[in-house]
């Protein structure tokens, strides 16, 4: 075994785990939301069905996804939404702000968007004079923190109410401290009253873009969604390519997964489906709605048949909400937009394995998060398939990044333990020498010397399970 | 680069990478509920703090001006040309406030004077305590967001087990209207320490006036 | 993939089985490994342990060296020849030999040998309850256990009720349930050693809640968890100690 090269996230993660705020606050969470979500899934047959309707319907999208982009685009033009395409973010970004400046924008009201995160139009949109302001209550918590979010359905779970108490007193004038929930909700409410009513345009992403009809779904608890996408003139919906659903009546499955698996909830409070703009005689409603869908690395990940699945993901959180390893480390360890185990199989492919390639190895494969994915995403082969590429180098790489962390320790270590473990002399006598010898091995040794900070050394025994096993006779056929 | 660059080179690498056999739909049946749907969308649109009160198609307008007043609510927003607006002309008078000019003449008073809104429903869903609307020119989308109160006036003949079995006998797939909304209760977040708070953004509170005999 | 863990039992019980040791058993718990023979052997079963196997590959497959796994995974298939169940005594090289091995091999000529294979494939636990059908007979002193399923015993291989079905027909035998039953204890094999703190953050919650239980011992089917497990029991000084399911029930069965 060698010493790998540390990546971000194995960097990260000591800072994160010896936080007892954080361990407490995501401990907290995590379990809340694990109970809350297996209180919805009771009836295993009802889960296993409807969790295979979701996923037939997602890995449709996946396998039609050209030719459904193309309908969704044909529907949504019909429809008076306008339609724009962006390989990169960098596009994305242009897109979006040559719309705002076209309509004079000073004032953008945002709905919750993981894509505009990966996007960081805040900071795009800021830059050229054009004030973001966060709806959503947990993304304006982070917003007033100056920080990212930390979930991909709830942004700041890694806060307890105390430090959300603590920034409204510093940012919200004349409310004074206080932990009360109502209490902080409401002045937020007002807080948000002020600036919905001035923005000249809203932004928001999109669940499921419903390529059938040319209909944007969105879906959420606060209201903030409809306001921002109701109350502006221009709406701006963006949203990663994958993100479609083939059929209206892809939906009804969709939307009994979506909730249930993120929070518990039966369903959200609003299911919002935008088909036009303001029409004729109409008296709200935005008069131009823009659909921006941005590839930014998935067209590769759909380029490959076992990866692909990666794109079914409707981002609902019940994989980090169930994983060991994120409810340990928080969201902010893995410095890439998307946390937790969608986070370790995407992130690598998007950002490419030179930049995250230690994400696939941040994981025991417990598989705690397969068990409950939604649409099936098999996140455990794939974390080993992430792994396979990271290590080994390719002519035609199926992965940005691919054979980065490649090293020949690694490489002839395998090969060796290949060799020595496909032998059966060979393997005795390696078995013979650890039983006899391996003892002598002193704790601080490569390896050994992780293990043994919190762990005793293990002790090889006297001799061999081969060895007993023949001397009782059970060799023998 | 143009919009037409990008989306060649996407749709081409997407169309360049190997095909998959996209997968049949499988069979799935969503929840039916009888004789109990109407409990059923009760109790759940209860727990979320929603509010059901029972009346008739002949008492209803009555039934809402004495909720109105009992909670103090002096200014009603309406649809003028709603299906609702001969009743509600007859019996909140004095509440009522018209939506009948374009949001940019009225942000002001829709935002910080009406303090409730009141809509038919197009629909209602009994699995999920859910209330469709189709937001029109007569009662647009406005009316149930943004005052703190929302009246919803709701046949229990337009009550469907599930949003499947909604959208399949309406044939939603053939024509979509610019807006459709499921609401499901008054607005809450569960931000804050995970911990539930109602009338976030959207309103407080979620009131279904459910005629039994309509 | 979960493989089920039941066995058609319109087939009539097999008479003889093959052993696979699993490579920590045969290094650090031959005992365990030995306890397991000797269970099948004392119920009946005519138990061979061929001498060419070695190990499932998984350390090489979970680390993503897929051709290196591939050769020892094929040795392994040529080392238990025929149709007799291949019986194992651990979840995680179970899981690896069903759901992984003809996933290893598919598109190549061994795929239909893999597919084959892997349906021969049971872990112990879960062979002497839906398969053979045991009754166990308690002669031991009255004690108090709490039981650890691996993740994938219980994920890949669903191994969830047969481990705790065996203990609870053992009369002086009290289980106690822990909390957080199916969370990782942080071993993931390389993992312990790639992401030290994460892992080792891990196996102190671990060992927190099966120490919350106040039973005397944790017992496992999965020698992997047990080395990480009363590894850190260890150095923590802890009263608490940890056996395989297999040692276990041989113990507490026979004189």
């Amino acid at each position: 075994m060698t010493e790998l090269p540390k990546g971000d996230f194995t960097l990260r993660a000591p800072a994160a785990l010896n936080d007892p705020t954080l361990r407490a606050n995501f401990r907290r969470a995590m379990d809340g939301l694990m109970t809350k979500r297996a209180a919805q899934f009771t009836d295993k047959e009802a889960w296993t069905a409807l969790r295979e309707r979701g996923a037939a319907a997602k890995a449709r999208v996946v396998a039609r996804l050209p030719e459904l982009l193309e309908q969704l685009e044909a529907n949504c033009t019909a429809n008076g939404i306008q339609v724009h395409w962006a390989e990169t973010t960098a596009q994305a970004n242009d897109i979006v702000l040559t719309i705002l400046q076209r309509h004079n924008v000073r004032t953008v009201i945002k709905g919750k968007s993981m894509v505009s995160e990966e996007m960081e139009l805040n900071h795009h949109l800021q830059a050229h004079g054009i004030q973001a302001v966060e709806s959503d209550l947990g993304e304006y918590i982070i917003q007033l923190a100056g920080e990212a979010p930390s979930h991909i359905v709830m942004p700041c779970i890694h806060k307890n109410k105390a430090e959300i108490a603590a920034l409204f007193e510093e940012n919200i004038e004349g409310l004074g401290y206080t932990e009360d929930v109502d209490a902080l909700t409401a002045a937020a409410r007002a807080e948000m009253r002020k600036a919905f009513a001035a923005a000249d345009a809203g932004i928001s992403g999109v669940n499921f873009a419903v390529a059938e009809t040319g209909t944007l779904v969105l879906v959420e608890n606060e209201g903030n969604g409809r306001l921002s996408t109701t109350l502006p003139p221009v709406h701006i919906a963006v949203m990663g390519i994958e993100k479609l659903a083939e059929k209206l009546k892809d939906l009804p499955s969709l939307l009994s997964l979506l909730p249930r698996s993120a929070t518990g909830q039966h369903i959200t409070t609003y299911v919002n489906m935008i088909t036009h703009p303001r029409r004729d005689g109409e008296l709200d409603g935005p008069h131009e709605v823009h659909l921006l869908l941005l590839d930014s690395g998935r067209s590769r990940v759909h380029a490959d048949p076992e990866l692909r699945d990666t794109l079914r993901c409707i981002r609902c959180g019940a994989c980090m909400n169930h994983c060991p390893v994120y409810s340990r480390v928080g969201g902010h360890t893995y410095k890439f937009v998307y946390p937790g185990p969608i986070g370790k199989i995407l992130s690598p492919q998007l950002e490419g394995l030179d930049c995250a390639g230690d994400q696939p190895h941040a994981s025991t494969l417990c598989n705690a998060c397969v068990e409950v994915c939604p649409v099936k995403i098999p996140i455990a082969d794939i974390l080993v398939r992430l792994r396979s590429e990271a290590s080994h180098p390719s002519d035609s790489p199926a992965v940005k990044g691919a054979g980065s962390r490649a090293n020949w320790r690694e490489s002839w270590g395998w090969k060796g333990w290949a060799t020595v473990y496909s032998i059966p002399w060979l393997y005795a006598l390696a078995g013979f020498m650890a039983t006899r010898f391996g003892n002598l091995m002193p704790a601080s040794l490569g390896p050994l010397k992780a293990w043994t900070s919190v762990r005793a050394k293990p002790r090889f025994a006297a001799k061999t399970l081969h060895e007993l096993a023949k001397e009782k006779g059970y060799c023998d056929e | 680069m143009s919009n037409a660059t990008a989306k060649a080179n996407i749709l081409g690498r997407l169309r360049a990478a190997p095909r998959t056999q996209p997968p049949p739909r499988p069979d799935w049946t969503p929840p039916v509920f009888g004789e109990q749907k109407i409990a059923r969308f009760r109790t759940m649109l209860e727990s979320v703090h929603g509010e059901v009160v029972e009346t008739t198609q002949g008492a209803w307008s009555a039934d809402l001006r004495r909720l109105l007043d009992e909670r103090g609510v002096g200014k009603l927003l309406y649809g003028p040309a709603s299906g609702l607006s001969d009743r509600l002309r007859q019996d909140c008078g004095p509440l009522l406030m018209a939506y009948d000019r374009p949001v940019e003449v009225l942000k002001d008073s829709l935002v910080h004077q009406a303090e409730a809104g009141v809509t038919s429903c197009r629909a209602a869903v009994a699995e999920t305590g859910s209330l469709v609307l189709w937001p029109t020119a007569a009662e647009p989308r406005l009316m149930s967001l943004l005052p703190p109160l929302h009246v919803a006036v709701l046949p229990a003949s337009r009550l469907f087990d599930n949003l499947a079995a909604l959208m399949e006998a309406e044939n939603w797939a053939a024509e979509m209207p610019t807006n459709a909304l499921l609401i499901s209760g008054p607005s809450k977040t569960a931000d804050i320490e995970q911990t539930l708070a109602y009338g976030v953004h959207g309103p407080k509170a979620l009131l279904v006036l459910l005629l039994t005999d309509a | 993939m979960t493989a089920s863990a039941q066995t058609t039992s319109a087939q009539p019980k097999p008479t003889r089985v093959y052993y696979f040791g699993t490579c920590v058993i045969d290094l650090f718990y031959p005992g365990a490994g030995l306890a397991g023979m000797e269970l099948l052997r004392r119920h009946g079963i005519k138990v061979v342990f061929p001498p060419d196997q070695s190990c499932c590959g998984q350390p090489a497959r979970n680390s993503g060296f897929f051709d290196e796994a591939r050769a020892v995974a094929l040795r392994q298939m040529q080392a238990f020849p025929g149709t007799d169940p291949i019986v194992v005594p651990s979840g995680s090289c179970a899981g690896m030999m069903k759901t992984h091995y003809p996933q290893l091999f598919e598109g190549r000529p061994e795929h239909a040998q893999a597919i084959a294979f892997s349906r021969r494939v049971h872990e112990l636990t879960a062979f002497l309850v839906n398969v053979l059908e045991v009754t166990l007979e308690d002669k031991g002193q009255p004690v108090s256990v709490t039981w650890h399923g691996s993740c994938h015993s219980m994920r890949e291989m669903g191994v969830v009720d047969e481990p705790k079905a065996l203990l609870r027909q053992l009369s002086n035998v009290t289980l106690v349930e822990n909390p957080r039953e199916k969370e990782c204890c942080g071993f993931g094999g390389t993992f312990a050693v790639r992401q030290p703190e994460v892992s080792a953050a891990m196996v102190k919650d671990k060992i927190e809640a099966l120490e919350s239980t106040q039973t005397a011992k944790v017992v496992s089917g999965d020698c992997g968890c047990l080395m990480n497990i009363t590894g850190a029991m260890e150095k923590a000084g802890s009263k608490m100690s940890g056996q395989h399911i297999a040692e276990f029930l041989l113990e507490r069965t026979h004189d």
